[in-house]
C-alpha cells in the first residue's frame, strides 16, 4: 500500500508540475504583448511599461518561471487586473459555489445512476435494458447549457416553480430553490454516464464464478447483487466517476453561466472576457489543484473498496 | 491479450483484399446493432442539410429585418425570426456546416496526431511509452472544456483557432486506444514476419499494424466528433465562437437565450439541433463499439 501511495502521490506532483508549466506557457503564447493587449491601442509607452513590471513581465523568462510557480505553490496568485483583489481571495470566495453544486450533482448522478445500471445489467437485452441504454445515452448527448435552458423553461418559465435567476439567501428553503434546477441539469447527465459504467462494470461481474457459486450455495439474489457483484464492480464505477468529475466541473462553468449562479464558471468567463492573465492563471492554478486531488482520492478510494489493490 | 485466437475480429490480420476485408466487417458491425444505421441516417440527414443549404435555405443566414424581429414560427418563417428579424431555419441549416466543419476537421486532426502518438508510444514501449502517456494523462484529467475555453481565449476566436483548441483536447484519447492494440499487435507473427523481411518500422506500422487497430479508432473518431461539435456549440454558448454575425448553434442559442422569456423558441430550437446530432453519432459510435468490442463479442 505505501508503494502504491507513494507513486500516485509522485504521479499527482508530476501533473501539478506539468500543468503548472503548461499554464504558464500557455499564458506567454499569446500572439502580441500581454500589457498592450490589456491596456489597448491608446495606451501611453509607460503605461505598458509600467504595467508589464506589475506583470513581472520584464524579466527573464525563466525568472518569471520561477516567480510563478514558486507564487502558485504558496498561494501567491497575483491580483486581479480587474477587481485589484488578490486572486486567492477572488477564487476561494465563489469556490464553495461550485463545489457544492459539483458534489450536489454527483451525488445525484450516482444515486440516480448506480441502481438503474444494475437493473438494467440483471435485465441484460430486456425491454428495460435497451430504455436505460437509449436514455442513458440520450443524457450523455446533452450538451448541459441545452439541458440548463430547457429545465429553466420548463421549471421556471412555463411552471412558475423556481426563480429565474439563482441566488441564495439564508433560509433552507431559499438554498433549495437556489441549487436544485442547477444540481438536475448537471445530476441528470452524470446520471448518465455512472448508468453506463455501473452498467458494463456489473454485466462484467455477473459472469464471473463467484457469483454462481454464491447463487449455487443459496445466498439471496439480491444480497449476490448487491454485495458480491456490485462491490466487485466498484472499482470500474469509481475510476469513470473520479475521471467524470473533471468533465462536470467543466460542464458546470456552463450551468453557472445559464442559471447566473455564482461560481468559478462565472469567474472564468468574466476573466475571459477581460483578459485578465494573473485571474486567468490562478483559475487554472485552482482547476489543477482539483483534478489532481480528485485523482488522488480516487486512487485512494481504491484500496479502500478493494483490499487486493495494496499488494500492487 | 496474448492468446487472441481468431475470434477476435477486431484485431483479425489483413485479409487479402484489405477493402473487402473492411466493408464486410463494417457492414457486420452495422448489423449487429440496428441503432447504428438510425445514428448514421440522421447524421448523413443533418450532412445532406448543411451541404444543400444555399439550396434550401428559404432566406439569407444574415438578411436582417427589423419590421420582422422575433417573430414565433410563422407560414413564411417556419422556425420564427430572431432579435434581428432574420430567418431562423436559414440560420439553423449555415450553422450546420460551421458545426460540421469545426467538429469533422478537429477530429479527424486529433485521430491521426493521436494515432500516430500512441502507435509510435506502444511500437517503441520503455521511457517514450512512459512519458508520452504520463503527459496524455495529464492532458486527459484536466476539464478539456476549460481548456478549449482559455485556448480559444488566448488565440483569437477564429474557426482555425477553435480547431486547434478542439483538436489538442481531444488528441489523449485516441493516443489511448491506438497504443494498446499496437501492443498486441506488436507480438504477433506477421509483424516478426515483415521484420524478418527487411521491412521498416514506419512500413511495418502504416501497413500492418494500422489496418488492425483503425476500426477502433474509427468508433472512437465518431463518438468524439459529438464531444468536438459539443464543445464547438459550448465555447459559441459563451461568447468564443466563430464571430457574428456568422451564423453558429452554440450561438443562436447564446442570442436566443437573452430573449428567454418571451421567444423561446431561439434558443430551443439550435438546442434540440445539436443535441439531435450528438445523440445520433453517439448512436452510431455506440452501437458500433459494442460490435467491435472483443469483449462483447462473445456474448451478443
Amino acid at each position: 500500500m505505501t508503494t502504491f501511495l507513494v507513486r500516485r502521490l509522485a504521479f499527482a506532483c508530476v501533473t501539478l508540475f506539468a500543468t503548472l508549466t503548461l499554464v504558464f506557457v500557455l499564458v506567454r503564447i499569446v500572439p502580441g504583448d500581454p500589457a498592450q493587449l490589456i491596456l489597448g491601442d491608446q495606451a501611453s509607452r509607460e503605461a505598458i511599461d509600467a504595467l508589464r513590471q506589475r506583470l513581472g513581465l520584464d524579466l527573464p523568462l525563466f525568472k518569471q518561471y520561477t516567480v510563478f510557480l514558486l507564487g502558485a505553490l504558496r498561494g501567491d496568485w497575483g491580483v486581479s487586473m480587474v477587481s485589484g483583489q488578490p486572486v486567492i481571495g477572488e477564487v476561494l470566495r465563489v469556490l464553495p459555489w461550485t463545489i457544492e453544486l459539483t458534489v450536489l450533482s454527483l451525488v445525484i448522478g450516482i444515486l440516480l445512476g448506480v441502481p438503474a445500471g444494475v437493473y438494467a445489467a440483471i435485465h441484460r437485452n430486456r425491454f428495460v435494458d435497451y430504455a436505460v441504454r437509449i436514455s442513458s445515452l440520450l443524457g450523455l448527448s446533452f450538451p448541459p447549457f441545452v439541458s440548463a435552458i430547457i429545465l429553466l423553461l420548463v421549471f421556471a418559465i412555463a411552471l412558475p416553480w423556481f426563480p429565474v435567476i439563482s441566488a441564495r439567501s439564508g433560509s433552507v428553503a431559499a438554498w433549495y430553490q437556489s441549487i436544485a434546477l442547477p444540481a438536475i441539469s448537471l445530476g441528470l447527465i452524470s446520471a448518465a454516464y455512472v448508468t453506463r459504467v455501473t452498467r458494463s462494470a456489473m454485466l462484467e461481474v455477473l459472469s464471473e464464478d463467484y457469483v454462481r457459486t454464491a447463487r449455487a450455495k443459496g445466498v439471496p439474489w439480491n444480497v449476490v447483487i448487491w454485495r458480491h457483484a456490485l462491490r466487485n464492480a466498484l472499482i470500474p464505477i469509481i475510476t469513470v466517476v473520479g475521471l467524470y468529475l473533471g468533465i462536470l466541473i467543466g460542464n458546470s462553468v456552463l450551468t453557472e453561466i445559464v442559471f447566473s449562479r455564482p461560481g468559478l464558471g462565472k469567474l472564468l468567463i468574466g476573466a475571459l472576457n477581460q483578459r485578465d492573465y494573473p485571474m486567468l492563471q490562478g483559475m487554472m492554478v485552482i482547476y489543477t489543484l482539483i483534478v489532481v486531488l480528485v485523482n488522488l482520492l480516487t486512487d485512494l478510494s481504491y484500496g479502500f473498496v478493494d483490499p487486493r489493490v495494496k499488494l500492487k | 491479450m496474448s492468446a487472441a485466437g481468431p475470434s477476435r475480429g477486431a484485431l483479425r490480420v489483413a485479409a487479402p483484399s484489405p477493402f473487402a476485408y473492411f466493408a464486410s466487417a463494417t457492414l457486420k458491425a452495422f448489423n449487429t446493432n440496428k441503432t447504428s444505421w438510425i445514428g448514421l441516417a440522421v447524421f448523413l440527414i443533418v450532412v445532406a442539410a448543411a451541404i444543400l443549404a444555399p439550396v434550401l435555405a428559404p432566406f439569407d443566414p444574415n438578411d436582417q429585418n427589423i419590421l420582422e424581429k422575433l417573430r414565433a414560427p410563422t407560414f413564411e418563417h417556419w422556425l420564427g425570426t430572431d432579435s434581428f428579424g432574420r430567418d431562423t431555419l436559414s440560420r439553423l441549416l449555415y450553422g450546420a456546416r460551421i458545426s460540421l466543419i469545426i467538429g469533422v476537421v478537429s477530429t479527424f486532426a486529433a485521430m491521426v496526431i493521436g494515432t500516430a502518438i500512441g502507435m509510435l508510444a506502444g511500437w517503441h514501449g520503455g521511457r517514450l511509452d512512459t512519458v508520452t502517456m504520463q503527459a496524455m494523462d495529464v492532458l486527459l484529467a484536466f476539464p478539456s472544456l476549460i481548456l478549449g475555453l482559455i485556448l480559444v481565449a488566448m488565440l483569437g476566436p477564429s474557426m482555425v483557432n477553435i480547431i486547434i483548441a478542439i483538436a489538442l483536447t481531444s488528441i489523449p484519447p485516441f493516443a489511448r486506444i491506438a497504443r494498446a492494440p499496437t501492443i498486441a499487435v506488436k507480438e504477433r507473427e506477421f509483424v516478426d514476419a515483415g521484420r524478418a523481411l527487411g521491412y521498416s518500422d514506419t512500413r511495418l506500422l502504416i501497413v500492418h499494424i494500422l489496418p488492425n487497430i483503425l476500426p477502433e479508432v474509427l468508433v472512437m473518431g465518431s463518438l468524439w466528433l459529438a464531444n468536438a461539435i459539443r464543445t464547438e456549440a459550448s465555447l459559441a454558448f459563451v461568447g468564443l465562437g466563430v464571430k457574428p454575425p456568422t451564423a453558429t448553434w452554440g450561438g443562436m442559442i447564446r442570442e436566443g437565450f437573452e430573449n428567454i422569456l418571451d421567444s423561446y423558441w431561439l434558443a430551443l430550437v439550435p438546442g434540440v439541433a445539436i443535441l439531435i446530432v450528438i445523440f445520433a453519432l453517439n448512436l452510431l459510435g455506440d452501437g458500433l463499439r459494442d460490435a467491435i468490442d472483443p469483449k462483447l463479442k462473445g456474448e451478443a
